[in-house]
């Protein structure tokens, strides 16, 4: 196994990682950056095709490059002995890095919740579908509905009719009240206010709907249609392609079993981004849904923080601007709760073991549905069906345990016997190994 | 514009640009489902980022590879069928 030495290890090389990686390094540390993807810049800077990095993402890894800062790509975390311990494994080779200080910078995911027709192939993520369409997948000329909820589903929007997609409806679950009051805080932000209008402005042909959501997707292979429920009534739509994404959750899963306090989902941090266990630190999404201007703030000020360096006053000041927008963002996409009777009894909710609605319903807590149905037991482990188990039964998460990935049974090998998480001595049970 | 290459999906013969991702490849062959899920039911990709792993197939022999993570290179075999 590889043997890796880092002063700040950072988990993730999105907006936050970077930004942290960058704040570290130029305070003197010793960073390594960890991500799982072909190239640094996260969901949002992700590059047209696999090859070139997002113009952002080149800006980052010039500064990156003048301090020395090690990022590794395609590696995933799979397993970590405390803090100060993360295994990884990349291409089937296992690494061990030892820090002494940790930052998590692993971003969010979509929100996926179900409804009849929901696992039809052709309906994908509104996020989702965007990584797909950047990395080549075939848009031009197709139908495309987005529904779900949040500010990128403009974004994608807008996205996909560049790409010659032809938008059909725009379907934001949130009343338009609520989006108009969110509109009048972004004098506060003046760059999301150009943004906005900017979109707003080139998607003026595409018809758009408030207080309107996806009741069920029909077809037989892949979704042929869309019925959607709209103030006035439903409406039924022919489609190629149903982008459906109800916001964005923290990826807390490295942060919970590590022991770091969570609240309302995200990982809680003080004003240096320090969690509750100390020498971890959170920044961007995980820490609560805020957008990339934060996502930068919170890194540099983490990253700062994690070196021992001291934190400039106005970095902390820019950082705390930002976060009074997420909780604007927070209210004026509330999810509505018609949102959870969506699912039919027979309607899968756990995609990998193909539990239906029906079988989890009358179950207490996410631990006893899966006992009881292997619900978040399949290869996803949880990432889709748990956030939506959470919306809809009100379930908390239950235990994370190694491996976070699935991983090749030699790489895990490798690693052998780690000692028990203080925080989480369960998990020493499944993943002990002989060898 | 960019540089064509050349894989197989399913046996097939595909020119697709270089650097896309093999999902996209099986979506310009023309294929909807890229495996069956444990009841039998037709799934293709949701999350587009690596974390769902409804689209999964075999790529050079190797099984259940993401194709939302794995990236075209000339001559490369994708197997759906048999994912």
């Amino acid at each position: 196994m590889r043997e890796v030495a880092s002063e700040v290890l950072i988990l993730g090389a999105g907006p936050a990682g970077l930004a942290a990686a960058a704040a570290a390094a130029e305070a003197g540390a010793r960073v390594d950056v960890i991500e799982g993807n072909r190239s640094p810049g996260g969901q949002i800077w992700r590059p047209e095709g696999a090859t070139e990095a997002h113009p952002t993402t080149r800006r980052w890894q010039q500064r990156l490059l003048r301090t020395g800062v090690r990022v590794h790509l395609e590696t995933t975390v799979v397993a970590a002995d405390g803090p100060r311990c993360i295994y990884t494994v990349c291409g089937g080779e296992m690494s061990r890095f030892r820090t002494s200080r940790l930052v998590l910078a692993t971003g969010s995911r979509e929100l996926f919740l179900p409804f009849p027709g929901w696992t039809l192939p052709g309906v994908t993520g509104v996020g989702g579908l965007q990584a797909l369409v950047k990395s080549g997948w075939p848009i031009e000329g197709k139908r495309v509905v987005v529904a779900g909820s949040g500010p990128l589903l403009l974004a994608v929007a807008d996205s996909l009719r560049r790409r010659g997609a032809k938008l059909l409806l725009i379907a934001e679950q949130a009343p338009r009240r609520a989006v108009v009051r969110l509109a009048r805080q972004l004098w506060r932000s003046p760059r999301k206010a150009i943004q906005a209008l900017g979109l707003m402005a080139r998607l003026v042909q595409v018809p758009m709907r408030y207080a309107c959501w996806p009741l069920r997707a029909t077809g037989d292979e892949c979704v042929r249609s869309v019925l959607l429920q709209g103030s006035d009534g439903s409406i039924e739509l022919e489609c190629d392609a149903l982008a459906c994404g109800f916001g964005l959750v923290p990826e807390i899963a490295i942060a919970a079993y590590l022991g770091c306090d969570v609240e309302c989902g995200a990982m809680s941090v003080d004003a240096q981004q320090q969690s509750s266990v100390p020498g971890v630190y959170g920044a961007g999404e995980i820490t609560g849904v805020g957008g990339v201007e934060l996502a930068v703030a919170e890194g540099a000020v983490a990253g700062t923080a994690a070196a021992g360096a001291r934190v400039p006053v106005r970095w902390l000041a820019r950082r705390d601007r930002q976060q009074a927008f997420v909780s604007h963002l927070d209210r004026a996409f509330a999810l509505r709760p018609e949102l959870r009777r969506l699912a039919a009894p027979e309607t899968i909710v756990c995609r990998c073991e193909d539990v239906a609605f029906e079988a989890l319903a009358g179950a207490e807590s996410a631990r006893a549905a899966k006992l009881a149905t292997r619900c978040g037991m399949g290869s996803c482990q949880g990432r889709v069906c748990g956030p939506a188990t959470r919306f809809l039964f009100g379930w908390h998460h239950d235990r994370v345990r190694p491996p976070f990935f699935p991983v090749p049974m030699a790489a895990l090998a490798a690693i052998g016997t780690v000692q028990p998480s203080s925080a989480n001595p369960a998990c020493y049970q499944t993943f002990t190994m002989d060898c | 514009m960019s540089r064509q290459i050349e894989v197989r999906v399913d046996g097939r013969a595909l020119r697709v640009p270089a650097g896309i991702s093999v999902a996209a490849a099986i979506a310009r062959a023309g294929v909807a489902v890229f495996q069956r899920s444990v009841g039998g039911e037709p799934r293709g990709p949701l999350c587009g980022m690596g974390i769902c792993f409804e689209c999964r197939v075999v790529i050079d022999g190797r099984r259940d590879v993401r194709s939302c993570m794995a990236v075209c290179s000339e001559g490369m075999e994708i197997e759906v069928a048999r994912a």
